[in-house]
């Protein structure tokens, strides 16, 4: 098979090469936007970030939590769950036994937030409800990384 | 008489500190013109006690930390031209602006005083002389900083700027044609009346063709949109690749002072430079007293306006700042307040001017009339600037070569037929 050229558009006729009317054209376009926006600056996109925040939807996947039962005991049940559908490996677990009941409790639960690409598959993976990314915190900057590995009571927190 | 021994003292330090001082501000609008027309918001962080200015106070900044980066000097340039290119740069582009006329000539008690830095007969031939030494700059910077590449954009630079200089000569002759001399003033005073009763009498309407092959030959003799290509930046082959703190600083001044000036001629040959569209000097100083009523009553009704926008620009403030930069409209409010009753005070209290006052007057009128014209042609600068994208080598070689010089020439052909027909050629 042939390979073809094709051409697209018609060559410039006289009034296009001669630059002005079209220069003129795009002029017009670049002033309309200047003079938009030198009369309503509020309509311009840009957000004054540290002090005018963006309104996240409403299924936004920020900072974990851990959720907790109605008698304040984690709901996590250390069924590893979370921890092996993790793409990045940022979720580190240790089980322990709860002392009532039998059932198994985490002693441990870290996530190391730098590892994290909050793709939310542990969220989906937990058959009890008890990892959520609905907190909406996304500002988690801080100066070591020994801060940015929340554990157990971190997590529980919020 | 002494005023004529100081005047020219007092004019070659206006005529070099204008184009200071417009420095800062046309930094300041390059970047806020290219936000507003990008739907950008523009720089409005950097404060001083809160006072942001709407960016303002990013030139300082700039200039701070300029003046604060290491000077390199590479290894194995030629020390004294790598020096003296950025040096080159500024000081031609500061020279035009000796012999722009800034207000027509004054005359106290018989001397006349013009009111420029220098007087020359022959203006209009010594601006181009001046702009032809820009090339040296650009090619100094190229080739003594040992580099391949700046030796590349060095040497576009002057291939560019010398076919340029031909189209920005031919395109005045029609123009010298017309007004049969050379010398700047004589020639802004041509310009005055009208042309039929509407139009005022600038080049511009008598010689449209020359006004458009100087306006893009002036763009591509500063350097500018859609002709930087020496400069390159997304080409990255520049003359000042090798230039770091204030020494680029002083390629980036050169480059605006370049552009200021060039409005300023621009202006001059075109505009009509210091001609008060309809009014010209007599009838000025005739009505002084009006027209410093006017000026007065103006930036009263300017300081009103200005209020308004600060009292709606306050509240703005108030609901998104809990810090210092809450109070900065308020401060600029007391500012304008002050200065709108300043002009108030003027108007009531004004007292009957001398002949003398009436020449300040009109001198100052006409200035600020120039100085407008100036300010328009920058901003058109700009908005070019962020307009058009840049041209490829060969179509800037063939715009200049093929279109723009055999235009010119074909300018000065029809003048001439159209100075022999109305016969004031003779």
């Amino acid at each position: 098979m042939m390979i073809g050229v094709k051409k697209i558009g018609k060559p410039m006729d006289i009034k296009e090469r001669s630059y002005l009317f079209e220069i003129a054209r795009g002029m017009m376009t670049s002033i309309r936007h200047f003079i938009r926006n030198v009369l309503n600056q509020g309509a311009m996109p840009t957000l004054q970030y540290p002090e005018e925040k963006r309104v996240l939807p409403e299924r936004f996947r920020g900072r974990h939590r851990l959720m907790q039962r109605e008698d304040g005991t984690p709901r996590c049940v250390a069924c590893f769950c979370c921890q092996t559908a993790c793409p990045a490996d940022c979720i580190s677990i240790e089980a322990t036994e709860r002392d009532d009941e039998g059932e198994k409790v985490a002693a441990r639960f870290d996530i190391n937030i730098l590892r994290c690409v909050f793709c939310g598959l542990c969220v989906e993976a937990c058959p009890c409800d008890a990892i959520r990314m609905d907190t909406g915190m996304y500002e988690l900057a801080d100066t070591n990384r020994e801060n940015l590995i929340y554990d157990l009571n971190t997590l529980l927190r919020h | 008489m002494p005023a004529e021994l100081f005047m020219p003292f007092v004019m070659v330090l206006v005529a070099a500190l204008l184009p200071l001082q417009l420095l800062p501000a046309m930094i300041w609008a390059e970047r806020k013109v290219s936000a507003f027309i990008q739907d950008r918001t523009g720089p409005n962080r950097a404060d001083i006690l809160g006072i942001r200015l709407g960016g303002v106070i990013h030139s300082i900044a700039d200039v701070v930390k300029l003046i604060a980066k290491e000077d390199m000097t590479p290894s194995k340039v030629n020390s004294f031209y790598y020096s003296l290119g950025p040096f080159l740069a500024l000081f031609i582009s500061l020279i035009p602006f000796s012999i722009i006329p800034l207000a027509d000539t004054l005359k106290i008690g018989g001397a006349a005083i013009p009111l420029r830095a220098v007087t020359l007969d022959v203006g209009i031939l010594f601006i181009l002389a001046i702009t032809s030494f820009h090339v040296y700059a650009v090619v100094f910077a190229g080739w003594a900083s040992n580099n391949s590449f700046s030796l590349l954009g060095g040497l576009r630079s002057a291939a560019q700027m010398v076919s340029y200089e031909l189209g920005l000569g031919l395109s005045l002759v029609g123009m010298i044609m017309v007004a049969q001399t050379l010398d700047l003033n004589e020639i802004v005073r041509q310009q005055g009346g009208t042309i039929f009763g509407i139009l005022p009498a600038w080049n511009v309407f008598l010689q449209p063709l020359g006004f458009l092959i100087f306006v893009v030959s002036i763009f591509a003799e500063t350097n500018r949109n859609p002709f930087d290509l020496p400069e390159g930046e997304s080409e990255i082959i520049g003359f000042h690749v090798e230039y770091s703190s204030m020494r680029f600083a002083f390629f980036f001044m050169g480059e605006y002072i370049a552009i200021i000036g060039g409005s300023a001629v621009v202006a001059t040959l075109f505009l009509g430079g210091w001609q008060v569209p309809f009014f010209d000097t007599e009838m000025l100083r005739e009505n002084a007293m009006l027209a410093a009523r006017i000026a007065f009553g103006s930036t009263a009704a300017l300081c009103v306006l200005l209020s308004i926008i600060l009292m709606a620009y306050d509240k703005k403030l108030q609901a998104l700042y809990t810090d210092k930069r809450r109070f900065e409209a308020r401060v600029l409010l007391g500012i304008v307040v002050t200065l709108g009753a300043g002009a108030v005070g003027g108007l009531l209290f004004l007292p009957t001017l001398s002949s003398l006052g009436e020449q300040i007057v009109t001198a100052i009128v006409q200035n600020t009339f120039l100085v407008g014209k100036i300010l328009l042609f920058c901003f058109f600068f700009i908005w070019v600037r962020w307009t058009l994208p840049r041209f490829r080598y060969d179509q800037l070689m063939n715009l200049g070569w093929k279109t723009l010089i055999p235009l010119a020439l074909l300018n000065i052909f029809l003048t001439g037929v159209a100075l022999v027909l109305f016969d004031r050629g003779a």
